[in-house]
């Protein structure tokens, strides 16, 4: 791979990752909040996810706290590493659940499920 | 019988009478022509023997004209691009459009030719002749097809969802391209020499995937569906024998990097498919399954589905499809190449030939065996395929990365010529491969020694051979 | 790198917003999928290789099919991406949210590096080093992590796995 140019002045900051991934957090949270199809919802989750994610790549990529030490920097995308894994299980068994739930009720809109109630 | 030899009864017969062999042919031709053989060779071995002498004599290494690696022509034109005082985005942004090109009018041409090729090889197995109208020898064959399906009127269905019928076919064709990324085609010349490599291309072949079901879903068809189901259910089960022959492949050698493995192949002399067998035949096959070739093409089985998950596609987009089978069977006989036949080395050739040729070769001869594997093979059930990757290929390939950590720590830590302990780890590893398959296989109840496998049909007929002695010849 | 983060976080946030606005459900899907490949392309601009190519197995590759095999299991299950009467206050509170969180990265004075110090600090490679983090230091939370995999993956096999009744043969 050719070397990227070095651009002497790099205006993006710090603050325009974490503006982005406000953004997307908070549109995840719409969805997750509003959407009355159990898969939608967890579109939305996932969505805020992502987000997290990137904030800490981008504190990881940015922040001068880990100017010295090695692999310090490396530590906010082991984390990422995590929260990768811990969504790839929460999805698989959210959606079990919801396939589950759709086999008792015939549906997966969520204001359906009123079990709990008297 | 008569003494006359009896006229050969059927077509197919008469074919083979009159075939002859290359030598014969070769004895037809007439005293000029053969004479211009001789000299068109003899100039041929005086033109090699003067190149030989510029590259033994060292002045040819780095040069722009250096064409046996055309990385050396980009890098000397980006670092004159450097010297002229363009902005730093120019040369890189150059270099990366020729690359793109390079890599896209290598896989375009190779789509016309390796329909062509494909088309005739079949052919020749089914002893038919194969496109010959179109040109010379049918060669201008899939360019007409090309025509034929642009001009082709696109149907599509009422009921289908309209913007999910649109996109499968451009987004099935992205990966197929993009997979070339990382592919080495000499020492300097890949066009996305990632230091994750390996990663790169599972996560890129794994995109298809939702292409695929976008396509059988919205045609609104059951055939459609059914071939979706089929392949996605095929593509994620054969995505982990992959991912574990790959991680084999890169314990051993340490690296994720493509150009680095080939690296590795190249200076210890052993090409990855001697030290991993099981890895390699994983690896093959369960890319059949991924690209939907035969044996494994049950998701567009067309004597069961139609065409699976693209029946209601017309015109060029059934050719996209269509396309993008072809390049992706190039594009495994790639990875194919690079992972475990050494890639574009070949044991020191790589100097007096341009790589790039010799991984065109080996591209080429591994998509001769998915040609002859279509060919010959029956095509496996569903139930077959799925049992095939859950209970055998991917048992096997775990304690196959078991057996691999182990060696891989054996080989960093031995300190001898690498030639004993690669040498010991190929024996052992061919030798515990049988072993663990025939064991395996005992124990799923696969037992050849009990029920006879022999194909009773052919053995009784004996084949073409012993027809045609029957016939008298 | 300028083009290339605008560019990206663009497709971003347009398909993210095209997952709330989808009428169909799979048109939703498909617009997800562009928006996690979208944010892979960010973590590249963030040199983080590893994580970008891992975000495109993961998250475009694998959990996206989950959801379609997630849709095709619920055949009879309504396919529109309709929204609750929450919308509205969930508009506002992630409105709010959103505010609030561009207002602290706006207004802090973040101590983060710059120009060249940035352009120095470039990982050349992420792999040996998480590879290094993940079997050294974090090897316990590594090894619970990989038995939470297997147990998620063994519930949800429990889960959906159809339990016959006791009169019905097999």
């Amino acid at each position: 791979m050719p070397p990227i140019p070095a651009i002497e002045d790099l205006s993006i900051t710090l603050a325009h990752y974490l503006g982005l991934a406000g953004t997307v957090f908070a549109i995840g949270t719409v969805i997750a909040l509003s959407k009355r199809n159990a898969v939608a919802v967890l579109m939305g989750v996932e969505l805020m996810l992502n987000a997290v994610n990137l904030t800490v790549l981008a504190f990881s990529r940015f922040s001068a706290a880990f100017e010295e030490g090695g692999s310090a920097p490396l530590e906010g995308h082991v984390f990422v590493v995590f929260v990768l894994t811990v969504a790839a299980a929460e999805a698989a068994v959210a959606l079990a659940m919801a396939v589950l739930v759709y086999r008792r009720r015939e549906t997966v809109d969520l204001d359906r499920f009123n079990l709990m109630r008297g | 019988m008569s003494e006359q030899p009896m006229r050969p009864a059927t077509p197919m017969l008469r074919q083979i009478a009159e075939h002859r062999s290359l030598l014969q042919r070769f004895m037809g031709v007439s005293k000029e022509w053969k004479g211009f053989a001789l000299l068109l060779l003899g100039g041929l071995g005086l033109s090699n023997l003067a190149i030989a002498y510029v590259v033994i004599d060292g002045r040819l290494d780095g040069q722009w004209y250096d064409i046996r690696d055309l990385g050396n022509v980009t890098q000397h034109l980006r670092s004159w691009m450097q010297d002229e005082g363009f902005h730093p985005a120019v040369p890189y942004l150059t270099t990366a459009l020729l690359g793109a090109l390079g890599i896209l009018s290598v896989v375009g041409g190779w789509l016309l030719i390796g329909s062509w090729v494909e088309r005739r090889v079949l052919a020749k197995f089914q002893i038919r002749q194969g496109p010959n109208r179109t040109g010379p020898f049918g060669l201008f064959q899939p360019i007409a097809d090309a025509v034929k399906l642009m001009q082709k009127e696109v149907v599509i269905p009422r009921v289908a969802d309209k913007f999910l019928y649109y996109a499968p076919p451009v987004i099935i064709f992205i990966p197929a391209i993009l997979g070339w990324g990382p592919v080495p085609w000499a020492g300097k010349m890949s066009f996305l020499d990632l230091n994750v490599g390996v990663l790169y291309t599972i996560a890129i072949s794994s995109l298809g995937v939702l292409g695929v079901f976008l396509a059988g879903w919205s045609s609104n068809n059951h055939y459609s569906l059914l071939g979706a189901m089929r392949t996605v259910a095929m593509m994620v089960s054969y995505e982990i024998p992959i991912s574990l022959a790959l991680l084999a492949v890169v314990l051993l050698t340490g690296s994720m990097q493509l150009s680095t493995i080939v690296a590795w192949q190249a200076n210890y002399n052993a090409w990855l498919i001697f030290l991993l067998p099981f890895a390699a035949f994983t690896f093959l096959f369960a890319s059949t399954a991924e690209i939907n070739r035969t044996p494994n093409d049950i998701g567009e089985a067309e004597s069961e589905i139609v065409a699976g998950f693209y029946t209601e596609y017309s015109g060029m987009k059934a050719g996209l499809f269509m396309g993008v089978e072809l390049g992706n069977a190039i594009l495994v006989g790639a990875m194919m190449a690079t992972f475990f036949l050494g890639g574009y080395t070949m044991f020191g050739l790589e100097t007096w030939i341009p790589g790039y040729l010799i991984l065109a070769a080996k591209i080429g001869a591994v998509y001769f065996l998915f040609v002859w594997l279509r060919g010959t093979l029956p095509r496996f059930r569903l139930d077959q395929l799925m049992g095939y990757a859950w209970k055998f290929l991917i048992p096997l390939s775990v304690v196959q990365v078991l057996l691999v950590a182990v060696e891989a720590s054996i080989f960093a830590r031995w300190e001898t010529p690498a030639l004993f302990p690669l040498a010991a780890f190929a024996l052992l590893n061919l030798g515990l491969t049988v072993e663990m398959v025939r064991r395996w296989a005992h124990a799923l109840g696969y037992a050849p020694e009990v029920a006879q496998q022999q194909p009773v049909m052919a053995t009784a007929i004996g084949g073409l051979k012993a027809a045609q002695k029957m016939r008298g010849g | 790198m300028i083009l290339a983060f605008f560019a990206l976080s663009g497709l971003t946030v347009a398909s993210a917003l095209l997952v709330f606005v989808a009428r169909n459900l799979l048109h939703a899907l498909a617009f997800l999928v562009l928006s996690f490949l979208g944010m892979a392309g960010l973590f590249l601009t963030l040199s983080a290789d590893f994580i970008g190519v891992a975000q495109v197995l993961i998250y475009a590759g694998s959990i996206s099919v989950l959801m379609v095999f997630a849709v095709m299991l619920t055949p009879l299950a309504s396919r529109n991406n309709g929204s609750t009467l929450y919308v509205i206050p969930a508009m506002l509170a992630a409105g709010g949210l959103a505010s609030l969180i561009g207002f602290v990265a706006i207004d802090t004075e973040w101590d983060e590096r710059k120009g060249e110090a940035l352009g120095v600090s470039d990982f050349t490679t992420t792999v040996a080093g998480i590879g290094d983090l993940l079997l050294g230091r974090y090897l316990l939370a590594f090894e619970v992590a990989s038995v939470l995999l297997l147990f998620a993956l063994l519930g949800a096999i429990v889960l959906v796995q159809e339990r016959r009744r006791a009169g019905e043969e097999a």
